[in-house]
């Protein structure tokens, strides 16, 4: 590498180091953050320590103790075959959240590549584009079950299903950022001096796009997290006996009268997860977009 | 104004034809023999030779294409599987079941919503607001489907007010069918309630700030008038677009929450045929709902042309 290559690497390391410290700052001090950031660290910490945190094996029958109702035992009760609910809601938590984020990870890498190149290549927009709003014309959750059908059941399968469904949605906010960006006056000076497209693109133009990319990836993680779990429900996601939230909740709809801590359960890990990103969304809106503050 | 319906009519055309194309691909994605499928174990080659050339199977993609989609502008949308007759009439004959569960959420959802979202925005920054708004917030986190069976479970289980599902048609019994059809209508309404109160709530903040709110203040307008007459209206124009979006949740809601409580909709069609694999009958149940889905929005824009005309000039 020459010295100015690593001269200009270091430049662009530092301004991406120095917004994401500013961006990191501003975003603690804001008050929903830390609220949303306690609930949905909580649900994280449980996801991670799912193997120490469980008291039993989550797919570990129990013929003694079928469909038995909470006790000093099992904090939430037992299933049809005896399992744990408070491990299988555990086990079905992490599953959740590593679903939503590689759904998170995929749309946004595939929505930055789309969105930039969308943005910034004339031609490509139109025939792209109009893909993407084929994609959107569908409802959302509907898209998801009938790819997820075709796919075949499975947690890798259900991921790809919801990252397709929520790319065009992702593609479009990078795009429309982009499309303003390029033509600002900044841009267009470093453009004079110059500057190479990769250079105009990675450097002056994406880091100004990341802060609305990042409130809707926080939107996709949580929807994400409410979809696969509707995916199990339906039958189209990682199959049975995997604890995932919506598997336990479909088990427990057969037995809501007798047992309703089955399907009750799960759905408050679900709400926690979903509220606790929701917070955390809303408040990164508000520190990471100017207009929307004080709304 | 009959311009921009017309051209706003007209962008619907690619839009449908990506939809079109989409569905048909999903169709081709599916593994494995299609035709020993609906034949079952016992065909012959011979038998699963005719199926395929009855369903041109065994035609080029390209050549497929084209047949799906002469067959789609002449409005045929292909034979189910299993239940032995045209998609159309069946995905047709299952839309009032859909569409008025749609119809009652929106209502519901559209008319709480509001309410709360006023009643939030007046009240700003007192303990009424952050009331109302962590419950809009915590309304838009729950699982609906989950939300159902705790309803289910509270309301038809517990009290007996209601059926735990099932579907009673209108014509039978209207009052049978107002609680077959009120907890699920609730269910779907409570996550697009919280959407649109925290719209209301942020768009009627803006106008209440704004110059015309004080000067009718300072002519000594009632509070509640400038409100209601004033503010309200401004503040409404924005959620007419949301309502559009909401549409798209609101149809892809009902597929989950017709299973939910077993009514006979589109979407436990669809999901039905899902499981037996008829998949003419989803893509048909697709590219209805998306069909429905694309004119809602149009229908949307151009309301929207009608109730704010700044929209107009500035295209």
């Amino acid at each position: 590498m020459t010295g100015k290559a690593q001269a200009h690497s270091a430049a662009m390391a530092s301004a991406w180091g120095a917004r994401a410290r500013l961006g990191l700052g501003m975003a603690l001090r804001h008050r929903s953050i830390r609220v949303g950031g306690v609930l949905f660290g909580f649900v994280v910490l449980l996801a991670v320590f799912a193997d120490l945190i469980a008291p039993f094996d989550p797919n570990k029958n129990n013929f003694r103790a079928l469909l038995s109702a909470p006790d000093a035992v099992n904090i939430f009760g037992t299933d049809a075959f005896g399992r744990d609910i408070l491990s299988r809601v555990i086990h079905g938590t992490r599953l959740s959240l590593l679903v939503g984020l590689l759904v998170v990870v995929a749309t946004g890498v595939l929505g930055v590549i789309l969105g930039t190149l969308t943005g910034y290549l004339r031609w490509l927009d139109g025939p792209v584009m109009r893909v993407m709003d084929g994609l959107m014309a569908f409802p959302g959750i509907l898209l998801a079950i009938a790819l997820a059908a075709v796919l075949g059941p499975s947690v890798a399968n259900a991921a790809l299903a919801l990252t397709i469904t929520f790319t065009p949605r992702t593609a479009r906010i990078v795009r429309s950022s982009v499309l303003v960006l390029k033509e600002m006056p900044y841009v267009e000076a470093a453009r004079a001096c110059g500057a190479s497209h990769t250079r105009l693109v990675l450097k002056h133009i994406l880091p100004n796009a990341l802060p609305p990319l990042i409130v809707q990836l926080t939107f996709v993680f949580s929807i994400s997290i409410l979809a696969e779990a509707v995916l199990s429900f339906m039958g189209v996601g990682p199959p049975p006996p995997t604890p995932s939230l919506g598997n336990i909740i479909a088990e427990g709809r057969s037995y809501i009268q007798e047992a309703p801590w089955v399907a009750l359960t799960p759905g408050i890990a679900i709400a926690m997860s979903v509220l606790g990103l929701n917070i955390i969304g809303d408040g990164l809106r508000d520190t990471l977009d100017p207009r929307l503050r004080n709304l | 104004m009959t311009r921009y319906i017309f051209s706003r009519a007209l962008s619907a055309i690619p839009v449908l034809f990506v939809v079109s194309l989409v569905t048909f691909l999903l169709m081709w994605l599916v593994p494995g023999d299609v035709a020993s499928h609906i034949a079952g174990p016992d065909a012959t080659e011979a038998e699963l030779e005719a199926i395929r050339q009855r369903l041109q199977l065994d035609q080029p993609l390209h050549v497929q294409a084209l047949h799906w989609y002469a067959n789609l502008l002449r409005g045929d949308l292909g034979q189910s599987y299993l239940l032995h007759r045209p998609v159309l009439d069946a995905v047709v004959e299952r839309l009032p079941v859909t569409l008025s569960l749609a119809c009652m959420s929106l209502v519901l959802a559209v008319s709480f919503g509001v309410l709360l979202g006023v009643l939030a925005a007046t009240k700003h920054d007192t303990w009424v607001d952050q009331v109302t708004m962590t419950g809009a917030l915590l309304g838009l986190s729950l699982p609906d489907f989950w939300f159902g069976l705790v309803l289910i479970f509270f309301f038809a289980v517990g009290m007996g007010w209601f059926p735990t599902g099932g579907y009673t048609p209108f014509a039978e019994s209207p009052l049978g069918w107002l609680r077959s059809m009120t907890l699920p209508a609730v269910t779907l309404a409570i996550t697009q309630m919280g959407v649109i109160a925290r719209m209301v709530r942020s768009s009627m903040l803006e106008q209440l700030g704004q110059d015309y709110i004080r000067t009718a203040r300072a002519k000594g307008m009632p509070r509640g008038l400038v409100v209601f007459k004033h503010a309200l209206r401004n503040a409404l124009i924005p959620v007419i677009t949301l309502v559009g979006i909401m549409t798209g949740l609101l149809l892809g809601g009902t597929v989950v929450i017709e299973v939910v409580y077993s009514l006979p909709g589109v979407g436990r069609l669809i999901i039905g045929a899902i499981q037996s694999r008829d998949y003419p009958i989803v893509q048909g149940g697709l590219l209805m709902t998306a069909a429905i889905f694309v004119f809602v929005n149009i229908a949307v824009d151009i309301l929207y042309t009608i109730v704010d005309p700044r929209v107009r000039h500035d295209r």
